[in-house]
């Protein structure tokens, strides 16, 4: 398992060496457990400032509050139940529909009686149940798992991952997706998800009545224009920019979500290179897109079954990644094993 | 009455406090408790492997009778003891790392014969093998990390009082028993 080292860049070698030499996997999950919390906060925060923005709304237009109620109430309701199904059905039929949209089949143990060891020995390093093992048949190189509670998980694997990977390696994969069982990141996807839809949900809608009053304090002229402008500059802008810091957030999130599952990978096998020599190989891979994946279910892989040009570290292309760049990945795990 | 109000309601939130922290810490005694018996239950998964193991290298490698013999012996003797007791659990322990020790030998003599190692059996018990040795690793791997929870709530300060108040005890950690086992066995896949 040396092999790690010797095909690390130099790049590489200066990251690591940028981390402290008495780094645990335990302060790695501290860290990215803080930072998750306080972005899960910063979009409480948002909704927040919205809400406080349509009230400043009503405020502008005259204190009407009553006028408006009807319509915010009804608008608030349907945003409410349209997001509640959504969530109802992603929790009870959603992992069902992943694993079908990603043309994973179910396989025996007798199929593959190694990966069923591996996913069994790293269910036991985790204390959970056995999840249930599925196959992708594809060439790429990728693995996700799902479920909402470790009681009805299931990991997946392409065809092409499993023939390539070692046993060290499909280890430290399959520890990364039990990490994410263990984690409920399904359930904290799912949540965010449907925070994000809402947001979006009510950004449009104070876009449609920032235009409409917008419009009404132009005949009505003079008479609390001046608060009206500003109320209809306040919801534009924020129209606009909710939705995208609210994706952003969404997308930070998700890969605090992936360096902990990194994290809680090595807590369950011990062993940072397994995982650290398998991302390498999917880094070195031509062929990252899984045909079936969309936006929707792209977070759930090991890395990102969408992107190109995952090796690119561009700021901009990462800022709405749902996945870290691979080799600060990797230069996390390597800095554990010093 | 304001203050007999008070004193009631502070009455009150003390004892769910104390309720919640008890029933946290039975929670993790119990983990403990089952995470203990998931290493018995891979210990005898691995006893229940060897006959067969003995069988198919029997008739391939006949002449390491010496070899297989240790693996049986080793076998029968952490088979008989019953882990009642601390004094019985090292035995039990020791006599384990004895079998590991004695697979160990098996499997590098093994190396010696390509037909035994072509045979799918064979192959098949070896990976179910490797597999239960890393499996007993990772359930003592699991209950060192829910003893630790334990240890942690029991020891520190609100759970450590309400541990003391109803006698909690501690729970020891499985830990490396010879110098020999600290150097794993290196198996290959090859």
């Amino acid at each position: 398992m040396s092999g790690v080292e010797s095909r690390l860049s130099e790049d590489l070698r200066a990251r690591i060496k940028a981390y402290p030499g008495d780094l645990t996997y335990l302060d790695l999950i501290r860290r990215n457990r803080w930072e998750s919390l306080l972005l899960m906060i910063g979009l409480i925060l948002l909704a927040g400032l919205i809400g406080a923005v349509i009230a400043g709304a009503v405020v502008a237009n005259g204190g009407s509050v009553e006028a408006l109620l009807p319509s915010a109430a009804l608008g608030l309701a349907a945003g409410l139940i349209v997001a509640g199904i959504g969530a109802l059905w992603s929790w009870f039929g959603g992992s069902s529909a992943i694993l079908r949209m990603s043309g994973a089949v179910p396989i025996e143990n007798s199929a593959d009686p190694e990966l069923f060891n591996v996913v069994e020995e790293m269910s036991i390093a985790a204390g959970l149940p056995m999840p249930a093992v599925y196959v992708i048949p594809e060439t790429a190189l990728n693995a996700f798992a799902t479920g909402r509670d470790p009681k009805h998980a299931a990991v997946a694997i392409t065809t092409g991952l499993r023939e390539r990977l070692t046993r060290d390696e499909l280890q430290g994969v399959i520890a990364h997706e039990m990490a994410h069982v263990r984690h409920l990141d399904v359930r904290f996807a799912m949540l965010m998800a449907t925070m994000v839809g809402l947001i979006v949900f009510v950004c449009d809608g104070l876009w449609r009545i920032a235009l409409h009053s917008g419009g009404r304090g132009g005949r009505r002229g003079g008479k609390g224009g001046g608060g009206a402008v500003v109320f209809l500059v306040v919801a534009l802008v924020l129209g606009i920019l909710a939705p995208i810091v609210a994706r952003f957030i969404q997308m930070a999130y998700s890969r605090r979500r992936e360096y902990l599952a990194d994290a809680g990978a090595v807590e369950l096998t011990r062993n940072p290179r397994g995982l650290a020599s398998a991302l390498m190989k999917l880094s070195e891979d031509r062929e990252p897109l899984i045909e079936k994946a969309n936006r929707g279910t792209a977070h759930m892989f090991i890395v990102n079954p969408l992107s190109k040009m995952r090796k690119s570290g561009q700021a901009i292309n990462s800022a709405f990644s749902s996945h870290p760049p691979i080799k600060e990945r990797v230069a996390r795990l390597m800095a554990l094993e010093r | 009455m304001v203050m007999w109000l008070v004193a009631a309601a502070l009455f009150v939130v003390l004892l769910v406090a104390v309720v919640g922290m008890y029933n946290g810490l039975i929670r993790k005694r119990i983990d403990c408790d089952n995470a203990f018996s998931q290493v018995d239950v891979q210990l005898k998964r691995r006893h229940d492997l060897i006959p067969n193991l003995v069988e198919t290298v029997k008739g391939y490698a006949s002449h390491e009778s010496e070899t297989l013999e240790a693996v049986i012996a080793a076998r029968t003797r952490a088979v008989s003891l019953e882990p009642k007791g601390a004094e019985a659990a090292a035995a039990k322990g020791a006599a384990e790392s004895q079998l590991t020790a004695a697979l160990g030998r098996l499997f590098a003599v093994v190396e010696s014969y390509p037909d035994l190692k072509a045979n799918t059996n064979f192959a098949q018990l070896q990976e179910e093998l490797v597999s239960t040795e890393n499996k007993i690793g990772f359930s003592r791997q699991h209950y060192n990390d829910t003893v630790t929870k334990y240890e942690n709530a029991r020891q520190t300060i609100p759970t450590a009082l309400v541990a003391a108040m109803f006698n909690f005890q501690k729970r020891e950690m499985f830990t490396i028993q010879n110098e020999a086992e600290k150097q794993a066995p290196k198996v290959s896949f090859s």
